[in-house]
């Protein structure tokens, strides 16, 4: 990270996507807003603004985090992921985004991009997890539900996402 | 029409039509809009809900680097808004809510916008507001809405409805049990996840106006607008992005829109606005708080004898189509279950509170409540049981209600039985006496228009449909989606009827200078009325194609089956491929395109001056039963099973329908536990979702959803509405079970742990002082 002399501004790099990106921000920039602004990546949605609905979440080294509460100075050196970064070669979605379409969990869809990506990092999590244990061990129902809280849903009354959610989280952990 | 029992596409569970775009973060919702050189626009809202206004001083906010207009009442020469024009756009004398707009902004950056908002200075006269409909409508009271047209005695009412069937002093006579009460039910707002936005450019050279507007009803839209701006409708093009969300939030056009209009005609470059979620909860449409005043009747043999209803609503400081709710409300008392006789009336009283719209379900979950918890009371008063005294008085196919409604289908019955049965209702009654935790069950119906509702001109909805020469189908459909699934309903009936594979149908239906007209998405109408046009369409279309057909296979018979993309003379057995037979219509002669249109119109009436007549082409009815446990040291209310069975007509698509029932019994718990936008003097308190409760993955019940199929003959393929019912009857349900588990009345919604446990501490203080 460099500052800019001179201004309040910040030359930060990360791996955004699997590519390395450079851009100048303000201090007080909020990465959720340098993403859909100065990167065009408007898959990552704002619904809130003020962390309370998860439409906003990314993967921050494999982690969900809340965009919208994140200081884009801090995504210096990191490793982001977002919706975009999911579909690979630019036309094969993931197999999260699959079997939330085919279980009819994606009604209006704004709320999609961020239940995807808070899936996807509890299969990171259990991935990793079961790469220690000896018998592979899954999400449970309830464990889904609770990792779910904080990505509100207007339209499908969850059920669906649950659905597909743990029956790709039994399969692919 | 294809054959009933031999269809292949309509009744499977094809995913979302454009779910994929959806998914990957492509889809282009009003957020993610940029035009070239668009400003952003914002509003400075007044800091008090009564005030008179006494200077605008925008000098300072002006001089303000990267501001490029800002514009106040005396900048616009404009039309009120609104379903009375009763409101201004921008306000000039006095603010009557607290989301009244007094100036608005463009700027280079959202940042200078916000920041110029801060420099505007207001000089007010604060007065006292009037925040109950009870004061508003006392003859001392000053007038609120100074547009108010005075067309009812009281200044302060905006709308009545009268409606009246049988002979109430009659019926009260023949009835040995009475009940009588008073209902209130809350503010509760739809917090669509995507915001309320607008883009608009305006092209100074050409004089049009074209808007990236997420409106329900672009065709109502159009012309609203353009009676506001003083343009010609034709002058204005709707453009609808994705949307975030709708449940009836979309019906009216607001201020911010002819505002950012306004705008972009004034700086001649594009500008959009996009509400913070703190302006989405104050200046967003509401559902209509109301208190219901109900008495109600029965006979000794449980038979319902009459109602007589008087219905307070809160209109907030303008009217907006939410005023309306009435039709929808008085179906509900006048309609469901037999009744002899029925009394209605319902004032819409402006206070200056913010006003109310529509909201998914239209009135009717309030009603429903009202009504589904004097069945219980009747039923404990009679000593019958709860599910005997519904099932006595359901709905039956063939009955005309007192109101007029022809129920040519009705699965009323059938519904209450399922759910009865699925939730081992009777058995379940049993109370545990002591102990933390107590289970309860409640029980309650619904009905609703399933097949659109004639309220407007025309229930109407264009259709044209082509193929093209390599065998693609586009759709261009009147309808709207607003993540509903109508687009792919749609796709499957034209799969289905024409043979083409989903992959080859593309729906487009965004733009107003395209599509056909339609009257927009409400009253569930879209599979329905949409779905039939489409249909007609098709029709139309085939006679053009199934004569192609027959000369280039040089067949005897007229009749034709299309399957796998080819057009199939069954008798002869022989086929040719779809797109061949649309190349030789366009190049050989006489050179015709493979195209058609239609304009549906429902069979239903226009209600008369008593609000009498079959308003819309089909009913839909549903009913739940759900199980719950309280817990009496917190209030908290679990809610365990919901058993839901709907007359659905006929499943369309088993996968799309689960996600209405899903979203709208979720929305209805919100509205039964947890959803209340609480107001001191016209101040939201709570405008943010951590003090708003919306319900979250850790909260859904067990849902138990029986569809009920009655193949309505009006319906596409028997289909009904279905996207509104299912919300409609869950808070009656939650709310009859709560009573049934305590043994406490409730007279108001929404059951928070704080009400909960006060009527169960004072039940427990009654019964020690006895
Ligand atoms: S936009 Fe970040 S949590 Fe809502
Ligand atoms: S699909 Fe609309 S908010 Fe989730």
């Amino acid at each position: 990270m460099v500052k800019i002399k001179g201004t309040n501004k910040y030359k930060i790099s990360f791996l955004l996507n699997q590519t390395k990106v450079e851009v100048i921000v303000k201090a007080s920039a909020i990465l959720l807003d340098v993403l859909r602004e100065d990167l065009n990546l408007t898959g990552t949605k704002p619904g809130c603004n003020e962390g309370e609905c998860g439409a906003c979440t990314v993967l921050i080294n494999g982690a969900a985090v809340n965009s919208c509460l994140y200081l884009a100075v801090n995504a210096d050196g990191k490793e982001i992921t977002t919706i975009e970064g999911l579909v690979n070669n630019e036309s094969e979605l993931d197999p999260i985004q699959n079997t939330l379409i085919e279980n009819g969990a994606v009604q209006c869809g704004f709320c999609t991009s961020g239940m995807v990506m808070s899936i996807k990092s509890l299969q990171n999590y259990y991935i990793s997890k079961n790469k220690s244990a000896k018998t592979k061990i899954a999400p449970t129902n309830q464990e889904i539900k609770k990792w779910l809280e904080g990505n509100l849903c207007r339209c499908t009354g969850y059920v669906k996402i649950i659905e597909a959610a743990e029956k790709l989280l039994t399969e692919k952990v | 029409m294809g054959e009933l029992n031999k269809l292949k596409v309509i009744g499977t569970p094809v995913p979302k039509h454009d779910g994929k775009i959806r998914a990957s973060g492509k889809a282009v919702y009003g957020h993610d809009i940029k035009l070239k050189d668009m400003l952003y626009g914002a509003i400075l809202r007044t800091e008090h809900p009564c005030a008179t206004i006494e200077k605008i001083d925008i000098s300072k906010a002006l001089k303000l680097k990267g501001v490029e207009c800002i514009i106040t009442a005396k900048d616009i020469d404009v039309n009120n808004i609104g379903y009375k024009r009763d409101h201004p756009i921008l306000k000039s004398n006095e603010v009557n809510c607290e989301r009244d707009e007094i100036a608005a902004v463009a700027a280079q950056t959202k940042e200078i916008a916000i920041k110029a908002l801060q420099l505007i200075k207001v000089k007010y006269k604060v007065k006292k507001g009037i925040f109950d409909p009870f004061e508003a409508l006392d003859l001392n009271s000053p007038k609120i809405n100074s547009f108010n047209s005075g067309k009812f005695d009281n200044k302060n009412i905006a709308e009545v409805f009268k409606y009246s069937h049988g002979n109430i002093e009659e019926e009260k006579s023949k009835s040995k049990v009475h009940i009588k009460r008073r209902f209130t039910l809350p503010r509760v707002t739809h917090a669509c996840l995507g915001t309320s936005n607008i883009s608009a450019q305006y092209d100074k050279i050409s004089g049009k106006l074209l808007l990236y507007s997420s409106t329900q009803v672009p065709f109502l839209y159009q012309r609203d607008m353009a009676h506001a701006l003083k343009m010609n409708p034709s002058d204005i093009r709707v453009i609808q992005p994705v949307i975030g969300g709708g449940f009836g939030s979309k019906l009216d056009m607001y201020p911010f829109e002819p505002i950012c209009a306004l705008l972009s005609i004034k700086t001649g470059k594009p500008v959009q606005i996009i509400y913070s979620r703190k302006e989405e909860f104050l200046a967003s449409p509401t559902r209509q708080p109301m208190i219901i005043d109900i008495s109600c009747g029965a006979d000794k043999n449980g038979s319902f004898t009459y109602r007589d209803i008087k219905i307070i609503k809160d209109n907030g400081a303008y009217t907006s189509w939410g005023a309306t709710t009435p039709f929808v409300i008085m179906q509900a008392f006048s309609s469901l279950y037999k009744v002899a006789a029925c009394n209605f009336e319902a004032t819409a009283v402006y206070t200056n509170n913010v006003f109310a719209g529509s909201f998914r379900g239209y009135g009717n979950p309030q009603a429903t409540f009202a009504l589904e918890r004097m069945i219980d009371l009747l039923a404990d008063e009679l000593k019958m049981s709860k599910s005997e005294i519904r099932l006595k008085n359901a709905n039956f196919k063939g009955e005309i209600t007192g109101q007029g409604l022809h129920y040519d289908t009705c699965g009323h019955k059938e519904c209450l039985e399922t759910v009865i049965n699925k939730s081992n209702f009777n058995k379940s009654t049993k109370k545990s006496k002591e102990g933390r935790y107590k289970k309860g069950i409640g029980l309650a119906s619904m009905l609703h228009v399933g097949g659109g509702a004639k309220i407007y001109r025309s229930d109407g909805c264009g259709t044209t449909v082509k193929i093209d020469p390599y065998g693609y189908c586009t759709v261009i459909s009147g309808s709207n989606e607003i993540g509903q699934g109508s687009e792919t309903v749609l796709a499957m009936i034209a799969s289905e009827e024409l043979g083409i594979s989903l992959e080859k149908i593309k729906i487009i239906n965004t733009d107003t200078d395209i599509k056909p007209w339609d009257v927009g998405v409400h009253a569930s109408r879209t599979s329905f009325v949409a779905g039939n046009s489409l249909l007609g369409a098709i029709n139309l279309l085939k006679i053009k194609l199934n004569k192609k057909a027959k000369e280039l296979l040089d067949s005897k018979n007229d009749d034709f089956n299309y399957e796998n993309g080819c057009i199939i003379d069954n008798t002869e057995d022989k086929s040719i491929n779809l797109d061949k037979v649309v190349r030789e219509m366009h190049f050989s002669e006489p050179n015709e395109l493979a195209i058609a249109s239609y304009f549906y119109e429902p069979s239903s009436q226009f209600q008369d001056k008593e609000f009498k007549g079959n308003v819309s082409g089909s009913y839909a009815f549903a009913s739940q039963a759900i199980e719950v446990e309280v817990d009496t040291y917190t209030g908290n209310v679990n809610i365990l099973n919901v058993y839901v069975a709907q007359d659905v007509g006929k499943v369309l698509n088993p996968l799309l329908l689960d996600g209405q029932i899903h979203g709208g019994i979720l929305q209805g718990i919100g509205y039964a536990v947890s959803e209340e936008m609480i107001y001191k003097n016209g101040i939201l308190q709570n405008p943010n979702f951590h003090n708003y409760k919306l319900l979250t993955a850790s909260d859904i019940p067990q849902i138990h959803f029986f569809p009920i199929e009655t193949n309505d003959k009006q319906g596409p393929y028997g289909a009904k509405g279905v996207g509104e019912a299912p919300l409609i009857p869950t808070a009656a349900a939650i709310a009859n079970a709560v009573c049934d588990a305590l043994e406490v009345e409730f007279l108001e919604l929404p059951l928070t742990p704080e009400r909960v446990l006060k009527a169960f501490n004072n039940k427990k203080k009654l019964i020690h002082e006895f």
